[in-house]
């Protein structure tokens, strides 16, 4: 496929890497912001390629992930309604509420559906004027522009019976929370290209001065993550920190302006909590009172639940890039896809599952064969 | 989640007042909302994530940067031992 395989050949790969090796001269910790960044990582082996002073750390940036938990527990509220159809992307239907999953509701008889977008949802209101279709409207960035033409076009065709869940995180607010947490190990980043192709990268030049920090805007196929970072490396030996593109052929400095605009139009920041970090000021989108008709958590009464999260689980100080999936004891253990214990086993690009899904598990079943 | 996939622009159409096309993706087309690359023609590939192009692939820059790349897989043997590397021009 054009614009991909030759982004994944092993030679250039191979010379990345050396590269890397040969410029670094200290111990750097870098972090890639994006879920979907650790997954190839993770998959491609992009770490282990480095030189061992060159660490990389996985970031906050995995939406399903970082989805609160009472969030969930509402959807799973309104989705047991009779008169619901609940759509959401296939993702955030396996993670489990303390009321259990989406997929546990859809067997028992409610009507749950995954679609691939939220247009979908919005075609399936108007198929079914009599139903109540509501549509998990989860992600970053990237989803936003998605998720705001969905509401944008309820409110223009008039389908009275769409609404949305809408539980959205805005990147740079994590990137500085993680920078001013204590202990922060973090000393480079690789931006997330996706989210820089919908916003551009005029935020992250602020927090990569105001910070003293080198941030790269990197791609997703194993040579963007190198070149990304080899661009990082270099800043941080020359002790530059600036804004740096790797991922030119996707992504401008200002973005994609029509998606930021309707952005805007329907949706305004607002405070968020994280699943695994806490809340963070200002760190997420709320639909606007223009559009409050399809704003699901407007339209159904739904009790606000207390949850609580398992003590053993250190998916906050992975999601912080403080520790890693291989130090926790539960990793592998008592914690996998199937049986989450937290944050970052719950998805796919969660940096727990991307290392269980990819055999990192075996480290620790073969530490436990070892033992006497 | 935030998969962005490189398809190639098939057809463009008007879908209750959307820019609509079929995207070409390796062995699948799908229909995909255009609203946000309004310049995008046929032919022209734009980056794909939830059913919506949210950037065009710009050519001349990918191949201008991918040629860089190559050059560093070709050369980097004879330098790898070189110790740090100064900027690329």
């Amino acid at each position: 496929m054009r614009y991909v395989d030759e982004y994944r050949d092993g030679d250039v790969a191979a010379a990345l890497s050396r590269q890397v090796a040969a410029t670094a001269t200290r111990p750097w910790v870098l972090m890639e912001v994006c879920g979907g960044q650790t997954h190839s990582i993770v998959r491609y082996g992009i770490d282990r390629m480095l030189p061992p002073n060159v660490e990389l750390v996985h970031g906050p940036g995995c939406p399903v992930c970082v989805t609160p938990l009472e969030m969930i527990d509402r959807a799973h509220a309104i989705a047991s309604r009779p008169e619901v159809v609940f759509t959401s992307f296939g993702d955030m239907l396996r993670v489990p509420g303390s009321r259990g999953d989406l997929l546990t509701l859809r067997s028992r008889g409610a009507d749950v559906r995954i679609v691939y977008s939220p247009l979908d949802a919005l075609r399936i209101a108007r198929e079914n004027p009599r139903r109540e279709v509501v549509f998990f409207g989860i992600g970053f960035e990237t989803t936003a522009p998605a998720n705001a033409m969905a509401i944008h076009q309820a409110k223009r065709l008039a389908v009275g019976n769409f609404s949305m869940l809408v539980s959205h995180v805005l990147v740079p607010p994590a990137i500085a929370a993680i920078l001013q947490a204590p202990g922060n190990r973090v000393q480079g980043f690789l931006g997330p290209g996706h989210v820089c192709a919908v916003m551009g990268y005029r935020e992250y030049e602020a927090l990569a001065a105001s910070y003293r920090v080198p941030i790269v805007v990197t791609g997703f196929e194993p040579v963007d993550l190198l070149e990304g970072v080899l661009m990082t490396v270099r800043q941080l030996e020359k002790a530059r920190a600036e804004l740096e593109n790797q991922y030119v052929r996707a992504v401008s400095r200002d973005g994609n302006r029509p998606a930021r605009d309707l952005i805007f139009e329907v949706f305004e920041i607002a405070d968020r909590k994280w699943r695994g970090v806490g809340a963070i000021p200002k760190s997420g989108y709320r639909i606007r009172y223009e559009y409050r008709e399809h704003d699901a958590e407007k339209r159904f009464d739904v009790d606000t639940i207390e949850t609580q999260e398992s003590a053993r689980c250190i998916s906050g100080l992975i999601l912080r890039g403080l520790r890693k999936p291989s130090d926790c004891p539960a990793f592998g253990r008592d914690c996998n896809p199937q049986h989450p214990l937290g944050a970052t086993m719950v998805s796919a690009e969660g940096a727990c599952a991307a290392y269980y899904q990819y055999g990192r598990y075996l480290d620790s079943v073969r530490e436990d064969a070892a033992r006497p | 989640m935030c998969l962005g996939i490189p398809g190639e622009i098939v057809d463009v159409r008007n879908d209750d007042g959307l820019r609509v096309g079929r995207v070409r993706f390796a062995g699948i087309t799908r229909d995909v909302c255009l609203d946000y690359v309004p310049d995008a023609a046929v032919g022209e590939y734009v980056l794909v994530h939830v059913g919506f192009a949210i950037s065009r692939i710009d050519r001349e820059e990918a191949a201008r940067a991918y040629r860089v790349l190559e050059d560093i897989g070709q050369t980097a043997e004879l330098t790898a031992d070189q110790g740090p590397l100064d900027e690329p021009p």
